[in-house]
This record gives C-alpha cells, sequence and structure tokens, in this order.
C-alpha cells in the first residue's frame, strides 16, 4: 500500500505486541451495525497515473487574457519564492509550538508581522488570517469589543465580496452594519462621517475601494476617533508601497488580501489575510503572534506568545476561534517582500498603476461611448461606463477572443450592468491593452448591430 | 552566532534587478494627487537575491519537520505528505485561474478546476456517509463555525430560537470557540471514563430542554477513544432536534470502517490537512470541508457546484437559505487538489488501509511505553492515546527531553483533563523501526531523570536554543522589529 511501510512479518510482529490477532480486532469498538454499506469505490492508481490524469484536467483550463482583478491580481512571482517557500522544512512542520526546534518557522513569522507593521505605518501584525473577508469581520469584532458598542458603518465600497462574508460571520452576533452607498463608484465621505454616532463601534472602508479609487479617509477616522469608534480600512498590499497609508491616515487597524504578494490566484486559494492595528489593540487582536525573547544562554529566539486571546486557552471567550493560520501563505509573501525591496515593492505598484490608466485612456479614446465611472484618482483598477451591458461584453469576449476584459460590476451592484473593472498588473503589457481594444471594439459592434436589429 | 533577521541584513540600496519591473514612466504621485501617496518608502529589506536564498535557507535549517523526522504531534496527523501531490498542486494550468472566471459566461474558462471540486465532494460524500460538501472553509476550525452557523440556520428556519450548543469537556479548543461565534452559549459536558456520558447528556437536557441546539462531538475523541455511545447520544439529541456535530479532526483512525452519516451525525466537518496529507505548512494552509445530512443542504454556503447533464459544470446561484459565503469563493483550491491527488492515489481501499496502520502504529507504540508511562485508559486506542508523565516527572520536561534527542514531542497539556499529559500520535506512515527509536528515547529520558532529577530541566541542549524565557515575550511584547 502506498506510504504504508509495514512489512507482513513487522505487522505480524505489532500486532502480537498489542495482544491482538488482526488488524480489525484493532477496530472492535465500531460494532457490525456501524461499519459502512459502502465506502470510496475507486481504486488506487499508480503516480503517473495521477500526474497524467490531473494534467488532463489542467488543460480542459483555457488560457486567456485577462484583466480580472476585484481584489485579486495576478502579479509577478519571482522564481526563488516558489524555491524557498517550498522547502519541506517549512512546509511539513505544524504551528511552532516547541520553539526550541521551530526557531525558523517563529523567526519568519516575526518577519512577517515587522514587514506588515511596516507596510501599514501601525505598530505591530499577527501571524496571518485566512484571508482579507474573514481579517475585516475579525478587525469588526475587534471594534466591538473594545469600544463595548455594536454598530458598523461600512462603506458600500468595500469589496462585496468580503461584505458578503461579513454578514455570514455576523449572522449571530450582537453586531450591526449600517451601509453607506456609495456614489458613482466614489466614497461618499460626507454620508460616512453622518453615520457615524455615539453608538459606532468602527467604520470599515477600503482603498483603494472595489471600483479602484484612491482616497485619503483621515477626516472620516476622525470623526470616528471622536465618538471612542475605531477605523478599519482594507488596503492593497502592493499598492500600499505608494499610497498613503492607514497608519498616516490615523486608521486603528488595518487588513489586506495578501494574494498579490507572492501567491498565484489558484481558483480562489489559499489566500492571505494580513492584519496590523494600534499597539492599544494587541491584546484584541486574533491569532497568533509571535515575541522575541531569550533563553537562559542570552541568546535571542522566538516564541508564540499573548496566547490567552486564543482559542487553546480561553476557549468559548477567545477573540478568535482561528488555530491553523495561513503559515505557508505568509512566508510567501514575507519571500516576496524581501526580493522585491522597497523599489521593487514600488516599481511593480506604478508599473500596474500606470497601464491600468493607459488601459483607460485606450478604452475610452478607442470605443464610442465608453468613458470612466467617475473622475477619482485610481490605482492599478479602473471602472469603465461601456454603452452596452458589461456582462454580455465580458461573455463575448471570452467566447470568441479569449479576452477576459474585466469584471461586470452589475454582478453585485444594482443598476451598474454597463460598468465593467478594468485590473492591471505590471506582467501587461501595451501589445495585450492593444488586444483588448481589439476585441472590446469588435463585440461591441456586435451587440450594437443587434440591437439595432432587434430595436 | 546570532541569526541576523532578515532587516538587520538588509544593505541600503542593494537589489536584485529584474525582479520588479523597470521603474515606471510616472511616478505614483503624477497619477494620483500627491496628497494620497506615502511619505517614505516602505522600510522592507534591500537584499541581493542570494542574501535572501540564504536567509531563508538558514531559517529552514532551524526547523523540524516531519520530512525530517518523526514528529508525534498528537491531534495533529503528522502523516508524511507525498511529493507527488505537490505536483499536481503546481501545475499552471491550475494556479493561474483567477476565480472569478467562474462567473463568465457559463464557467467554460475553468471546466477542469470545477470538474476537481466536483469529484473531491463526492469522494468526501462516499467516505463520509453525508449528503453533500461544501469545500469552502479554510481550515478545521473555519469548518466548524461553518457547520454550527448551519445548526444555527436550520433552526431558525423552524422559528425557533435555540442558544445553547453542549460541548464535552476533553473538546478541542476551538469547538467552544467556533460555537460563541455563532452565537450559541457552551454548556460543557463531563465525560465519563473518557466518553461522552449519554447520563450527562440527558441531565443536560433535563435543565436546559429545547433550548438545545446541538452537541459537538470528536470521534475518536481527543484521548484517543473511540465514542462508544454515538448512536444513543445521537438518538437523545434527535429526540428533541436538535443536531449533532462531528469534530472529524480524527477521521485517519476510522476510514473505511465507520461512516459519520450512517451513524446518525448530522454536519461533520475534515481536516484535509491531517487526514488527507496536504502539508501542515509550518501552520496552515489548511482546509476544513464541511458534509450535511440531507435536511441541512440548503443552508450550505453558496455558490455550490453541480454536473449538469451535458457533464459540465456549474455554480449555482445564491440560495436564500443558505448561510452565506465563509471563503472569498470555492475554498483554498491549492489545498484542495493536493487532497484529491491523495484520495486518488489511494483509492478506497488505501484509505481504509491507512485507518488500519494508523491504529496499529498507536497502540504498538502504547504497547511499548506501557512500562513508563501512566495510562490512564488502559484499552486499545484509536490512532492516538494519551499517556500522563510518571510521578515525579513533568510532561513538559519529558517534551524538551525529546526534543534534545532528535524527536518532535507528543501533544502536551491537552486534554486538560488528563494530568501532566502527553499525548503521541505516530500515523500510518511510521515504520516499526523508527516507533521502537522512539520507545528507546522515551525510555532512556525516564530512567535518566529518575538518576538525576535535574538532568531534564536544562533540556533541549544542542538545538539552535535553549528553553526561551515566554515571560519575557508576553511582558516586553517585542512584536516586530520596531517594538
Ligand atoms: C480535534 C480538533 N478539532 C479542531 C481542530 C482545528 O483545526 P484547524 O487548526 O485546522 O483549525 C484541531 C486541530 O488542531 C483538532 O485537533
Amino acid at each position: 500500500m502506498p506510504y504504508i511501510p509495514h512489512t507482513q512479518a513487522e505487522r505480524d510482529h505489532m500486532l502480537a505486541t498489542v495482544g491482538v490477532q488482526s488488524l480489525d480486532d484493532l477496530f472492535a469498538d465500531i460494532t457490525a451495525d456501524m461499519r459502512p454499506q459502502s465506502f470510496l469505490a475507486s481504486r488506487g492508481l499508480p503516480e503517473q497515473e495521477v500526474i497524467a490524469l490531473c494534467e488532463e484536467l489542467a488543460n480542459r483550463n483555457q488560457s486567456v487574457l485577462s484583466f480580472l482583478g476585484a481584489g485579486y491580481y495576478d502579479h509577478g512571482i519571482p522564481a526563488a519564492v516558489d524555491a524557498l517557500a517550498g522547502q519541506s522544512a517549512f512546509l511539513t512542520a505544524y504551528t511552532p509550538y516547541q520553539a526550541e526546534c521551530s526557531q525558523g518557522t517563529l523567526q519568519a513569522i516575526f518577519e512577517f508581522q515587522t514587514a506588515v507593521a511596516r507596510l501599514m505605518e501601525l505598530d505591530c501584525a499577527n501571524a496571518s488570517l485566512y484571508d482579507c473577508g474573514t481579517a475585516l469581520f475579525e478587525a469588526s469584532t475587534m471594534c466591538v469589543r473594545a469600544a463595548r458598542k455594536r454598530k458598523i458603518v461600512l462603506d458600500e465600497g468595500v469589496n462585496p465580496v468580503w461584505r458578503n462574508m461579513l454578514h455570514t460571520y455576523a449572522a449571530n452576533l450582537p453586531m450591526e452594519f449600517v451601509l453607506v452607498p456609495h456614489r458613482d463608484g466614489r466614497p461618499d465621505k460626507e454620508a460616512l462621517i453622518a453615520a457615524i454616532d455615539k453608538d459606532t463601534a468602527g467604520v470599515v472602508v477600503q482603498n483603494p475601494n472595489f471600483f479602484g479609487v484612491v482616497c485619503d479617509y483621515a477626516d472620516v477616522f476622525a470623526a470616528a476617533k471622536k465618538v471612542k469608534a475605531f477605523s478599519v480600512v482594507a488596503v492593497n498590499p502592493v499598492l500600499q508601497a505608494v499610497l498613503k497609508t492607514p497608519g498616516a491616515m490615523g486608521a486603528d487597524i488595518a487588513v489586506a488580501e495578501g494574494q498579490s504578494l507572492g501567491l498565484p490566484l489558484n481558483f480562489g486559494g489559499p489566500y492571505l489575510g494580513l492584519m496590523a492595528c494600534t499597539k492599544a489593540l494587541i491584546r484584541q487582536m486574533p491569532g497568533r503572534l509571535v515575541g522575541r525573547t531569550h533563553d537562559k544562554e542570552g541568546r535571542t529566539g522566538y516564541v508564540l506568545t499573548l496566547q490567552a486571546r486564543e482559542q487553546h486557552i480561553r476557549r468559548a471567550k477567545a477573540t478568535s476561534n482561528i488555530c491553523s493560520n495561513q503559515n505557508a501563505c505568509a512566508l510567501r509573501s514575507l519571500i516576496y517582500l524581501s526580493l522585491m525591496g522597497p523599489q521593487g515593492l514600488r516599481d511593480v505598484a506604478e508599473n500596474s498603476m500606470e497601464m491600468a490608466h493607459y488601459a483607460a485612456r485606450t478604452l475610452t479614446a478607442g470605443i464610442e461611448g465608453t468613458q470612466l465611472l467617475n473622475e477619482a484618482p485610481f490605482g492599478n483598477e479602473v471602472a469603465l461606463s461601456l454603452p452596452v451591458s458589461a456582462d454580455l461584453v465580458v461573455q463575448r469576449c471570452l467566447a470568441k477572443h479569449k479576452v477576459v476584459p474585466g469584471y461586470p460590476v452589475g454582478r453585485t451592484y444594482a443598476g451598474l450592468d454597463k460598468v465593467l473593472l478594468v485590473a492591471c498588473t505590471e506582467k501587461n503589457t501595451i501589445g495585450q491593452v492593444g488586444i483588448l481594444l481589439d476585441a472590446m471594439q469588435d463585440v461591441i459592434a456586435d451587440i450594437l448591430q443587434e440591437e439595432a436589429l432587434h430595436g | 552566532m546570532k541569526m541576523q533577521t532578515i532587516f538587520e541584513k538588509s544593505v541600503p540600496g542593494r537589489r536584485t534587478t529584474g525582479l520588479a519591473p523597470e521603474p515606471a514612466q510616472h511616478r505614483a504621485s503624477d497619477l494620483v494627487p500627491g496628497e494620497l501617496t506615502r511619505s517614505e518608502a516602505v522600510r522592507l529589506p534591500e537584499c541581493s537575491e542570494l542574501d535572501v536564498v540564504r536567509h531563508f535557507t538558514q531559517l529552514a535549517k532551524l526547523n523540524y519537520s516531519v520530512d525530517a523526522n518523526f514528529y508525534p504531534l498528537g491531534s495533529c496527523t503528522m502523516k508524511y505528505n507525498p511529493k507527488v501531490t505537490e505536483v499536481v498542486a503546481a501545475m499552471p494550468g491550475f494556479n493561474k485561474v483567477h476565480p472569478l472566471l467562474a462567473r463568465i459566461g457559463n464557467g467554460q474558462g475553468c471546466q477542469g478546476s470545477m470538474h476537481c471540486l466536483y469529484v473531491l465532494e463526492r469522494s468526501l460524500c462516499a467516505i463520509t456517509g453525508m449528503e453533500a460538501f461544501t469545500l469552502q472553509p479554510m481550515a478545521g476550525a473555519n469548518g466548524e463555525f461553518t457547520g454550527v452557523s448551519i445548526i444555527a440556520a436550520y433552526h431558525r428556519a423552524k422559528g425557533r430560537d435555540r442558544r445553547i450548543m453542549l460541548i464535552p469537556d476533553a473538546a478541542h479548543g476551538t469547538n467552544p470557540a467556533s460555537a460563541a461565534m455563532a452565537g450559541f452559549t457552551v454548556v460543557e459536558l463531563p465525560s465519563r471514563d473518557g466518553m461522552v456520558d449519554p447520563e450527562a447528556v440527558k441531565a443536560a437536557m433535563e435543565k436546559y430542554g429545547e433550548n438545545i441546539a446541538g452537541l459537538m462531538m470528536t470521534c475518536p475523541n481527543t484521548l484517543g477513544l473511540m465514542e462508544v455511545h454515538l448512536r444513543e447520544v445521537a438518538a437523545l439529541l434527535h429526540s428533541i432536534d436538535a443536531l449533532v456535530y462531528y469534530d472529524g479532526a480524527n477521521m485517519n483512525a476510522i476510514l473505511g470502517k465507520m461512516r459519520v452519516g450512517d451513524v446518525g451525525f448530522d454536519v461533520v466537518h475534515l481536516n484535509l490537512h491531517k487526514t488527507f496529507a496536504t502539508p501542515h505548512g509550518g501552520g496552515g494552509p489548511g482546509a476544513g470541508p464541511v458534509g450535511v445530512c440531507e435536511r441541512l443542504i440548503p443552508f450550505l454556503p453558496s455558490p455550490r457546484i453541480t454536473r449538469k447533464a451535458d457533464g459540465s459544470y456549474e455554480f449555482l446561484p445564491d440560495n436564500p437559505e443558505s448561510i452565506g459565503h465563509v471563503g472569498p469563493f470555492y475554498g483554498s483550491f491549492g489545498v484542495l487538489l493536493k487532497a484529491l491527488a491523495y484520495i486518488l492515489r489511494l483509492g478506497g481501499e488505501g484509505l481504509e488501509r491507512v485507518a488500519e496502520y494508523a491504529v496499529l502504529n498507536a497502540n504498538y507504540l502504547r504497547a511499548k511505553l506501557k512500562d513508563v508511562l501512566d495510562e490512564p485508559y488502559d484499552r486499545i486506542c484509536m490512532h492516538e492515546f494519551v499517556a500522563s508523565a510518571p510521578a515525579g516527572l513533568k510532561a513538559l520536561d519529558i517534551a524538551k527531553g525529546l526534543l534534545e534527542l532528535g524527536f518532535h514531542a507528543p501533544t502536551m497539556y491537552f486534554p486538560l483533563l488528563v494530568h501532566e499529559c502527553l499525548m503521541p500520535e505516530p500515523t500510518e506512515t511510521e515504520s516499526m523501526q523508527t516507533l521502537d527509536a522512539f520507545s528507546d528515547a522515551v525510555h532512556a529520558i525516564v530512567a535518566r531523570a529518575k538518576e538525576d532529577p535535574d538532568y531534564l530541566a536544562e533540556a533541549p541542549r544542542g538545538l539552535p536554543v535553549s528553553r526561551l524565557d515566554e515571560t519575557e515575550a508576553a511582558r516586553k511584547m517585542h512584536l516586530t522589529e520596531d517594538m
């Protein structure tokens, strides 16, 4: 049997040592009436057949030119990320409970915490959460606990995927969300400030928001502070190399989807929730934290710390139920950030932004009736208003040209059926934007013609 | 020599060009108003590629791992993670796919990935006897939250407000924490002889009656014992239409021997990073799929995948009764793929052998250690067992003695109800020779400690660090380079 090393002689010796006759005797507590009538019918396959089968399945996915983003981006990943993070000494270890033999993982987490805190210009960061959606939920519960109030003011420009998750997670908790609508994809800061009152525990925004709009929320966060509420901002970690930081805006908690930092898109995961906060909120943090300390000989070392917040100690009263987190993903992001350095990350961010601006100019100039949804500043993603249904354009472009022009915003925002969200990264080229333009021109002309025919 | 951090190795101005693109023609402040930009560069390490490679290669050397040696960490199923699963997960045809591609057209762009999800769901149904699975949860605890949220939604749909979740005292800490996150009040059930006691369940039912929403049970339980009153306990709860949740973190022990769906459980989560051999990653990412019985299907997270008559796959529109979205998309696909490759490799028969040899190994090790460690439950165990340090010795000291001899320690001080608890879980992939060597090490440690009481206090010697000052860590809160 694969991966079971026992010879028959060893098995017999071991059974005799235990004092039973057969392997099945070990399962006497599972009585006959509890045994399964059926089980997984498939037979095991040799290694090469598994590979061949999976290769065939992988090839069933289409290779497309995609401008999909919506929080998850196709940035380049240096070869050294895979090589280093893939070392089995990292991959086949578990949570570093035994610190003396886990200094590799522990020091890496300490470095990760440092990198994330510096990216956000906040005091500290935790060892990772599952993804940005769960990080936003955990941040909201931190606000509710710390402020001892239950209302969260939530901007509609926060990624709808993550807002959906917030509602699922908070469904049975004493927590309420007040949604502040966007205005043409821009945050309505006056409305956000107006929604903050003495019952507010926290305000939750995103920068750039779902529509790609870059904004300074300092005035919103100041308004929250006045009523002893906390401020949470979800950011794009790559653009954080160049954009005003959560710390500089006065946020108490910053979260991010860390996928952009060296993780493949992978059809939805594993991803990486980043969370940083001010020192005042450390004891409200969910998840693992690593601290630096010393051994008896005075050598520097690292341990899991402040564990009294966690489920294995506090059980029902823990700050969160999280146990296994996304450690291998966090390690990838740390290696990515170390390889990029401040200048490299900035180059990735600025090239991505520049290409999105180029795409916006090209598409608005080249397709009649296409314009920017708003005039607000944007990062590496831009919302365009098309002359026809964005959903239809995207479908047709995929079917006819193997191009996915972006995300049709009407899928999640009522009334925005003609809005397309186009994302770029540093990997995109001027030539690819040209292909995008051609494809969109072609299918939009088709659609307009059909509409004219059918009235 | 002190191991510097990557930040300490940073040299201003050093980098490897060509990993990132050439500088853009526009600076950020040309593209957005200057006041929206960052005032100072991020203080990330400035290193060459080789600096970074050396650093993380050196860090890896400070770690202990399954690939290096025996890792009998109980409740964690540290089995060998077959390399072929890494090959499959690294296939670019899989890992380049954007999750939103599934929402475009009829999902024609990603049918291969969708096929994998579907086959894995059906395989897990066949393995557990549940009617349907969601692959969305991103770890075991996340699966628990999903499962108890489904229980909450079930009662709400019936117009009831049931607030109490019964949880045995030996349960893993995530169980009560997850129940609390789903709004439940946790009532702890005292166990008897290491088992859930039907009398305690009855007593709780008398006290709380129809306020009870459900019971969370782990089986084999966290003491490594097969629960023997499963059907009786399930029937008791069902008599008041409360639901029974099965924490399947320990499923490795019963693959092919019992299916939780067949014996009356309503909800189960599995830890793919345990039973299905996906690597633990130094603490994740894992995956915690949740299976349910027929009447709970409407409450599963959205979106659900189906196979159409023409053999293609699609995600169904969100169901109004669904608890919603626990993950951003369809689960941690990269992890799910490794579990699928493992299942393909082993097949049903291979999985059943897994349970048999995992249990054989645990019982063999238990027999070998009987004379040195105290055994609170002297009976056949499942995939793991609990033992107490002998009188006068501490579990912590024995654990550190094992590290010194080149082994990872068993789980210690869990479950809390066992005195000076050590919990070894050998898994099926370990050979008899490895178990013998481990047993010899425990014997040597105990014998030496009895002769020389101070010997263990200094353990572990010869590792990168000796015992670390946890009080200092908590007091100084040195959590980043800048704190
Ligand atoms: C019995 C039991 N339940 C639940 C969990 C939680 O799993 P995870 O760490 O994947 O969240 C664990 C793992 O540590 C466990 O051993």
